[in-house]
């Protein structure tokens, strides 16, 4: 192709510098903005203390329904939300801390909440079933087992942390 | 690629008309800057809607973090001013924006009243140009006390005042404005966000596109 081919008209050059020069002046106007808008999802995770729940030797294997609470922080405004845990010792001995908050559509489970099932924790809203480890009874509405919380003990108390689902606490 | 989207749906509809009549116009050459320098002047109203552009992006994002509330409001916004991301900036583009509207409206305003352009047939256009005046002036008003800060909340007492002095309908005016009749509280506090946010920007915006309709239906003024 010759030289002359290439020749930027007047109009052309004008469009591509006004183009230019606008498209520079609204990337500086809108970045800030969505940026702004965009900060909950590039927000590091809070991570959450681990509170302190029980005493072990209260602990059986039979599971016990403890309250606690923990320190939220949303945005200015801090408060104390309240929390549960299903708590026992399974046959080895270890301590297993289920979240009572149902996997299907988060209603919260009792233990031996149906006399027809005993040994299994109900979900009263759908029916739902779970074993004592938390594994979902099939043909029940829920899909996966209760969430487990992460745990400690220390000096003979069991401190609790965030309820994960299982394989992951 | 941008070329043939573009034809694929004028092929349709016929699009280009539309916006040829609202941007393509000649601009004569008393307002060219490259002509005359001094037509520099002519940059003023176009100045003021950019900013009020800015303003109104800005602070559609500023409410996605901002609560009108007496217990939150201050709170929202030091959060958002020194938690999020560019708070300080997006924050500080609707405070000097605010200021800058101002500005670039008042200039705007001498520009059109020493060229005498307000003179006939333009007369219209210079009562809807006061009439934004106005509307503008009550955002800056209602946006000041919007942090609910102790500068925000004497302020607004003064301005409700100011208000108050109005013979006969005065002390109405006042409790209308404030919501109450004597605190400056909960319900002033929603109240000006809600005149801040919906009512004004909704008058403004009929009246900048009126005011935008008569300038090219009538054209800009001529030369000196």
């Amino acid at each position: 192709m010759s030289e002359k081919k290439h020749r930027v008209s007047r109009r052309q050059f004008l469009n591509y510098t006004l183009t230019g020069v606008g498209g520079f002046m609204a990337a500086g106007i809108l970045s800030p903005m969505v940026r702004f808008a965009l900060d909950p999802i590039l927000k590091e995770e809070a991570g959450q203390d681990m509170v302190a729940v029980a005493q072990v030797k209260d602990i059986t294997t039979e599971p016990q329904r403890f309250d606690f609470k923990v320190k939220v922080k949303d945005a200015w405004y801090e408060s104390e939300e309240p929390r549960s845990a299903w708590v026992f010792k399974d046959e080895k001995g270890d301590i297993v801390a289920l979240s009572p908050i149902c996997t299907h559509l988060g209603c919260t489970v009792n233990w031996n909440g149906e006399k027809s099932n005993p040994n299994r924790f109900f979900c009263p809203c759908h029916y739902g079933l779970y074993e004592k480890d938390g594994t979902n009874v099939p043909n029940t509405p829920p899909t996966a087992p209760l969430h487990r919380y992460e745990y400690e003990v220390k000096d003979g108390t069991l401190y609790l942390g965030k309820a994960k689902p299982r394989g992951e606490a | 690629m941008l070329n043939k989207i573009y034809d694929w749906v004028d092929e349709r509809l016929d699009i280009t008309p539309l916006w040829r009549d609202i941007a393509d116009h000649e601009v004569p050459e008393h307002v060219n800057p490259a002509h005359h320098f001094s037509a520099f002047v002519y940059c003023f109203g176009g100045l003021t809607f950019f900013v009020t552009v800015i303003q109104i992006l800005s602070g559609m994002f500023l409410t996605m973090y901002y609560v009108p509330d007496i217990k939150n409001a201050w709170e929202s916004v030091y959060y958002l001013q020194n938690e999020v991301a560019f708070g300080q900036i997006v924050r500080g583009m609707h405070h000097w924006g605010a200021s800058l509207v101002i500005v670039m409206m008042f200039l705007h305003t001498l520009r059109v009243f020493f060229q005498g352009a307000y003179k006939k047939p333009r007369e219209l256009n210079w009562i809807v140009g006061v009439l934004i005046f106005m509307v503008m002036m009550g955002l800056g008003f209602t946006g000041y006390l919007l942090p609910w800060d102790m500068k925000a909340l004497f302020a607004t007492k003064v301005g409700l005042q100011i208000a108050e002095a109005t013979p006969v309908i005065g002390p109405a005016i006042k409790t209308l404005l404030a919501g109450h009749h004597e605190i400056v509280g909960a319900q002033t506090l929603t109240r000006f966000f809600a005149i801040h946010v919906f009512f004004l920007p909704g008058a403004l915006l009929g009246l900048m596109a009126a005011h935008f309709l008569m300038i090219r239906k009538q054209g800009i003024s001529g030369p000196l």
